[in-house]
């Protein structure tokens, strides 16, 4: 067998990737404080103040990232649901399982730190504006997917519901989005938009890759520690379970 | 067309069920015309406050007024043991999903769609934009009656659904309400509500295409063939 195949035939294994994840997961969890607290460093310390709004933009090192963890950990999530749907393999529902609250956390995160840098720059908290409606909705997606599977008694049976419901809310993600996107410009035109694309600075693009880095750093070790909890809860009938808790391997 | 014989028969008993208890029939529209009168009462009741407001809270009510009958869309099913019989059965399950949601479609979405008038009238809508109302309810009513057929499949099988079924189904809501309320909006400024009525129903096309297949899979969920 193709060795890359095996490899992936064996981490769907609990006992295997119990101790994969375990060997990986500090790896991933200081790098993503290292990473982190460099990013910051950079962010709110050495790059320069903006020329127009002054230290009230350094919030975007950590608006951003998280902006962009939001959509990526759906994608994963619901990317974890087809495998579960398709393949059944159970540690795709438990990753799933995994994923929707930290994913939930940091589309909270960018929510509230858009709040926070929405009311001195555009001076509400609250505005309709398409990205950040469209950021709410997504926290409620989560918030669904979440819900749904805590209601079932049987862990399996919820993730496989909340499997579904992810498939249906990454069809429904791009449409929420664009629907959202045209409410708004048939209402009152172009927001105010400070951020052009290309009109950033390259001194202040480098702390917002690091603190991208560290936030998927961070979202692999989260996942791994989740998934690794989620493992044992479900499988503390078995041998391998029992001798992981207990220390006997 | 004795293919579509099973289809057909699960219409007609859905049909037939809900108006053998007419009163739960007539509970979305009372429930709706309480909510418009707790919003006429609320805004002053003033025709000049009423009018600019009254297409999205139609919308608003419509979809509330039909998402309360999305928890009994499947349980019956599930409690009397007609569901186990379907996933049993040799009839094919998203077959009987649209069955299902025409039923339901025909008995909330256009029941309500039917009823807007009285509801446009409490709410002083200007009347020309009344046809242009119920041809987006029309279309956006079966768009939702989708979203909620994947919703209630889903929950079916849970003691409770209540505030879960909510949670599930409002933000999917979201598209169709924007370019429901959107048509209506187009008229009112004088333009063609064309754009937004074909959106819609491109929306509610695929709902329709895709929500069924989703139905019968969480449906099957906690069942003797998972999914």
């Amino acid at each position: 067998m193709n060795p890359v195949l095996r490899w992936f035939h064996q981490l769907g294994s609990p006992p295997y990737f119990y101790r994969f994840a375990g060997r990986w997961m500090p790896w991933f969890g200081w790098s993503a404080l290292l990473l982190g607290a460099l990013g910051l460093y950079l962010g709110m310390v050495r790059a320069p103040a903006d020329y127009l709004q002054g230290d009230s933009f350094r919030i975007i090192y950590i608006h951003v990232p998280c902006a962009w963890m939001s959509l990526f950990v759906y994608v994963v999530l619901a990317v974890n649901g087809t495998i579960a749907l398709i393949w059944r393999i159970k540690l795709s529902e438990l990753l799933l399982l995994a994923c929707a609250p930290v994913g939930a956390m940091f589309t909270a995160i960018t929510l509230i730190t858009g709040m926070l840098w929405g009311k001195p720059t555009w001076g509400a908290y609250w505005v309709w504006d398409a990205r950040l409606t469209s950021e709410l909705v997504l926290l409620f997606l989560y918030f669904g997917v979440i819900g749904l599977a805590s209601a079932y008694d049987d862990v399996r049976q919820g993730a496989r519901a909340a499997a579904v419901l992810a498939l249906v809310g990454v069809v429904n993600v791009p449409i929420i989005h664009f629907s959202v996107k045209w409410w708004n410009t048939l209402h009152q035109g172009e927001t105010v938009r400070i951020f052009g694309q290309s009109s950033i600075d390259a001194s202040m693009v480098w702390p917002l890759l690091v603190m991208a880095l560290a936030t998927k750093l961070y979202f692999a070790f989260a996942v791994l520690l989740r998934t690794r909890g989620l493992l044992l809860e479900q499988e503390r009938a078995k041998q391998w379970a029992r001798d992981a808790v207990t220390g006997a391997t | 067309m004795t293919a579509l014989r099973p289809y057909r028969a699960l219409l007609a008993r859905d049909l037939k069920l809900a108006f053998r208890r007419r009163a739960d029939l007539l509970l979305p529209l009372g429930f709706a015309t309480l909510v418009v009168l707790l919003f006429g009462i609320a805004l002053g009741g003033t025709p000049e406050r009423l009018a600019p407001v009254s297409a999205p809270v139609i919308w608003v009510t419509v979809l509330l007024a039909g998402f309360l009958s999305l928890d009994g869309l499947f349980r019956p099913d599930v409690e009397d043991g007609t569901l186990d019989g379907w996933l049993g059965g040799a009839t094919s399950m998203v077959g009987l999903m649209y069955a299902k949601a025409i039923a339901h479609w025909l008995l909330y979405g256009l029941g309500l769609t039917l009823s807007t008038p009285l509801l446009a009238m409490l709410l002083n809508l200007p009347v020309d934009l009344l046809p242009v109302m119920l041809a987006a309810l029309a279309i956006g009513t079966l768009g939702a009656t989708q979203i909620g057929l994947v919703a209630a499949a889903l929950t079916a099988r849970l003691r409770r659904s209540g505030i879960l079924l909510a949670l599930i189904v409002m933000p999917l809501y979201l598209p169709l309400l924007i370019f429901g309320s959107g048509a209506v909006d187009a008229v009112r400024l004088g333009e063609s509500p064309k754009g937004a009525l074909l959106l819609l129903a491109a929306q509610t096309v695929l709902l329709c295409t895709l929500a069924p297949p989703a139905a019968a899979a969480g449906l099957r969920i906690g069942s003797d063939n998972p999914p």
